[in-house]
């Protein structure tokens, strides 16, 4: 009775997108027995597509297991994807030899979450941020210097650094160096995993202020993989959100957050905590865990755990396609109109429930 | 001080010092720390790395290795006895039956080679002693009291067989199977994704009005203390800094830092252009500032911060502040760049340029 996904294109605008990824995915073999037969799949990233616009940041949020780090580290061929497609300036990166992708690294770089061991603890500070601008032979010698010297003072370190090791950092101070490194070789994207999760809140507000105010003055797009809401809904112009290795919504941030049309959307947001202890929440608690992406439920993946008054049978049937609910608001489920699953359809998979809006309120 | 076993706070911690004595010099953690837990009262306890709240909430079950010691004049009153004077053998008997504890990561704080159910049936057997069908009979039911489905099957399995949040529920049942009347909780929703963080915040919640209990919960994430908390204390450099009801703690934060923190966080729903920083990062325990320990961070900072230490200040009720704007108010109203001399950086900002605008610059000279 499943259908199959849709291909999905999703563009906020008109100009041509830096980065396109069109259904992605990564099944990750589960080996059994002496041989190391594959006994199954996990289903860590399950097709997904998104553009990044050059200059944009585009938010990938959802909880641990989800497939977001996986999508981040397909995109750098950090992992292989099993299928699909990752376009970077009209390139398709998944086709490139090893080689040909070293070369493209220049242009995307990473960022990642624990400023402890991103950072080679033998390797004095100037010669981590050195180390891409020897390999892309883009300085050598004294003008390398200048350039390491320069790229410290524009994320706020002092140049008298250079020769000091990492362990000599605080772990604000370390990602201000992950950030140097990435921007040595000046990429136009940067794919962000969970960039400031490790730091305290001050500090965390100092490393997004300056990644803001680099995106701004060298035109960078991000796309910044958090599991912290209110950190994305600051950064971010667009997000996605991901649930068991599919996107589950992508809208501008705004919409997103104003009115989040996907039941798992609406209730994640419903459970960020809100500093202010006069208001009281009126909360979608989700119940049990995020099923296992070996074995993930029919239909809807997130069927199981919604709380969407117009759920039944076909839910468990229809796999929703990502569709555009509202304009640039895309989300997956058939029983938030408008939808493109035809009443006549769901019935055919033992729908008794028509669509109907859902929003629950959000008090904030 | 002599108290009674049913009137009085809980738990009374008077000048608590907890000092490690490094190769780096005396690291002054925990210095000078005086509060108190009424019964069934949940008290938040925040700061950032580094501000002795873990050390503080180990202090008080005496979990300190050296070279770190608990200093002589600390006094930590449970119940009206003084837990810093009690031998390891009578301490032993506190953790766990009066005092429960609920750690950060419960994949560490758990024991892989046994089974759930046999580590929470062996809290009852050691506390409680009695045999052991009635200890796991006893943690059976208590899995069941924290929410975990088919408890029979499930305490039969081993931690790595369970998710995050399970594992966690796990911790739960082990710090209030023996119906402790304090839980100290460090951080228990930390390692945990938002919706199971939500779970397992109203599973507290719930657990406290079932029993009783007084939490108190130490934190980075003032969203969790807003919603969870009575009562606030903030902690920097080793000292409470603010200490509040929570409302008031959120509507008018007194001391410059709860302040800072609180504008450093995003939040949603809230659109912000820039976030506000607090310059710079918390000093070494071993090296507090002279005068208030933040004054080299504080946009209000003048020359009395740098040189005379704050006494904690009434501000209202409940509510105290170790900051010298208690009696200078007025200097509110003048908030500058810390630690700025000359300014150089994008488009050439100057000191006289808008609070937010000037952020930036002020961030990059105070980290150097």
């Amino acid at each position: 009775m499943t259908q199959p996904a849709r291909e999905v294109l999703v563009k906020p605008s008109a100009s041509a997108p830096l980065l396109s990824v069109r259904s992605l995915a990564k099944y990750f073999p589960i080996k059994k027995g002496l041989f190391g037969k594959a006994a199954g799949f996990v289903r860590a990233v399950d097709g997904v597509s998104f553009d990044v616009m050059p200059g944009e940041t585009l938010g990938l949020v959802g909880e641990s297991g989800c497939g977001k780090s996986t999508t981040g580290r397909m995109i750098l061929r950090l992992i292989e994807p099993t299928a699909g497609s990752v376009e970077f300036d009209g390139i398709d990166l998944v086709k490139l030899s090893n080689k040909e992708m070293r070369k493209l690294r220049r242009k995307i770089q990473v960022i990642f979450q624990d400023p402890f061991s991103s950072l080679n603890p033998r390797m004095t500070v100037g010669a981590i941020i050195r180390e891409g601008l020897t390999i892309h032979k883009l300085a050598e010698g004294s003008a390398a210097d200048a350039r390491v010297r320069q790229l410290l003072d524009e994320v706020g370190l002092r140049s008298e650094y250079v020769n000091r090791y990492p362990h000599e950092f605080s772990g604000g101070q370390r990602q201000r160096i992950g950030i140097a490194r990435a921007l040595a070789v000046e990429p136009s994207f940067i794919v962000c995993d969970e960039p400031v999760s490790a730091l305290d809140v001050s500090v965390q507000a100092q490393v997004i202020n300056l990644m803001q105010d680099l995106q701004r003055d060298r035109g960078l797009a991000y796309l910044f993989i958090a599991h912290d809401l209110s950190v994305v809904e600051h950064i971010a112009d667009r997000v996605a959100v991901m649930y068991l290795g599919k996107i589950v919504e992508l809208a501008s941030s705004a919409d997103l957050y104003r009115e989040p049309l996907m039941p798992y959307t609406q209730a994640l947001l419903s459970a960020v905590p809100v500093a202010d202890p006069t208001v009281k929440k009126s909360r979608v608690v989700l119940t049990g865990d995020v099923p296992s992406p070996a074995n993930p439920p029919s239909g809807c993946v997130f069927h199981p755990r919604c709380q969407h008054p117009a759920k039944d049978a076909a839910c468990t049937e229809i796999v929703p396609p990502l569709e555009e609910k509202a304009p640039g608001h895309w989300a997956a489920c058939i029983k938030q109109p408008p939808t493109g699953v035809d009443w006549s359809i769901q019935k055919a998979a033992g729908a008794t429930h028509p669509p109907e809006r859902f929003l629950p309120v959000l008090d904030r | 001080m002599a108290h009674d076993s049913t009137a009085g706070p809980l738990l009374s911690v008077e000048d608590l010092r907890t000092f490690f004595y490094t190769e780096a010099g005396v690291a002054r953690a925990v210095d000078g720390v005086s509060f108190q837990i009424g019964r069934g009262e949940t008290v938040g306890l925040v700061g950032e790395s580094g501000c002795g709240k873990s050390v503080t909430a180990f202090s008080l079950i005496r979990l300190i290795r050296p070279p770190g010691r608990i200093e002589p004049g600390s006094r930590i009153v449970f119940d009206g006895r003084d837990l810093a004077t009690l031998s390891e053998s009578e301490m032993r008997k506190v953790r766990g039956e009066l005092i429960g504890f609920v750690f950060q990561e419960p994949m560490t704080a758990l024991n892989p080679v046994f089974t759930v159910g046999d580590q929470i049936a062996e809290v009852v057997r050691v506390h409680h002693g009695g045999s052991k069908q009635e200890a796991w009979g006893r943690a059976v039911k208590m899995l069941e009291t924290v929410g975990i489905p088919s408890p029979e099957q499930r305490a039969h399995e081993y931690p790595h067989q369970l998710s995050g949040g399970m594992r966690q529920r796990v911790v739960i049942a082990m710090a209030l199977v023996m119906n402790p009347a304090l839980v100290i909780a460090d951080e228990p929703t930390t390692a945990l994704d938002v919706t199971i963080q939500a779970q397992i915040l109203e599973l507290l919640r719930e657990l406290q009005q079932k029993f009783g209990t007084s939490i108190l919960l130490i934190t980075h994430d003032l969203g969790v203390v807003a919603e969870t908390a009575s009562r606030v204390i903030v902690m920097y450099g080793g000292e409470i800094v603010e200490e509040a009801p929570v409302e008031e703690l959120f509507a008018q934060a007194h001391h410059p830092y709860t302040e800072g923190l609180l504008n450093a966080m995003p939040q949603v729903g809230q659109e912000r252009e820039r976030l506000a920083t607090i310059p710079g990062s918390v000093p070494p325990p071993t090296n507090w500032p002279k005068g208030c320990r933040f004054h080299d961070r504080c946009p209000y900072a003048w020359e009395r911060c740098s040189e005379e230490h704050p006494p904690l200040y009434r501000i209202g009720t409940g509510h105290i502040s170790r900051c010298h704007l208690a009696e200078e108010p007025q200097r509110r109203a003048d908030a500058h760049d810390p630690l700025v001399v000359a300014v150089s950086g994008e488009g050439g900002v100057t000191r006289g340029a808008r609070r937010g605008e000037k952020q930036n610059v002020s961030e990059r000279k105070a980290i150097s």
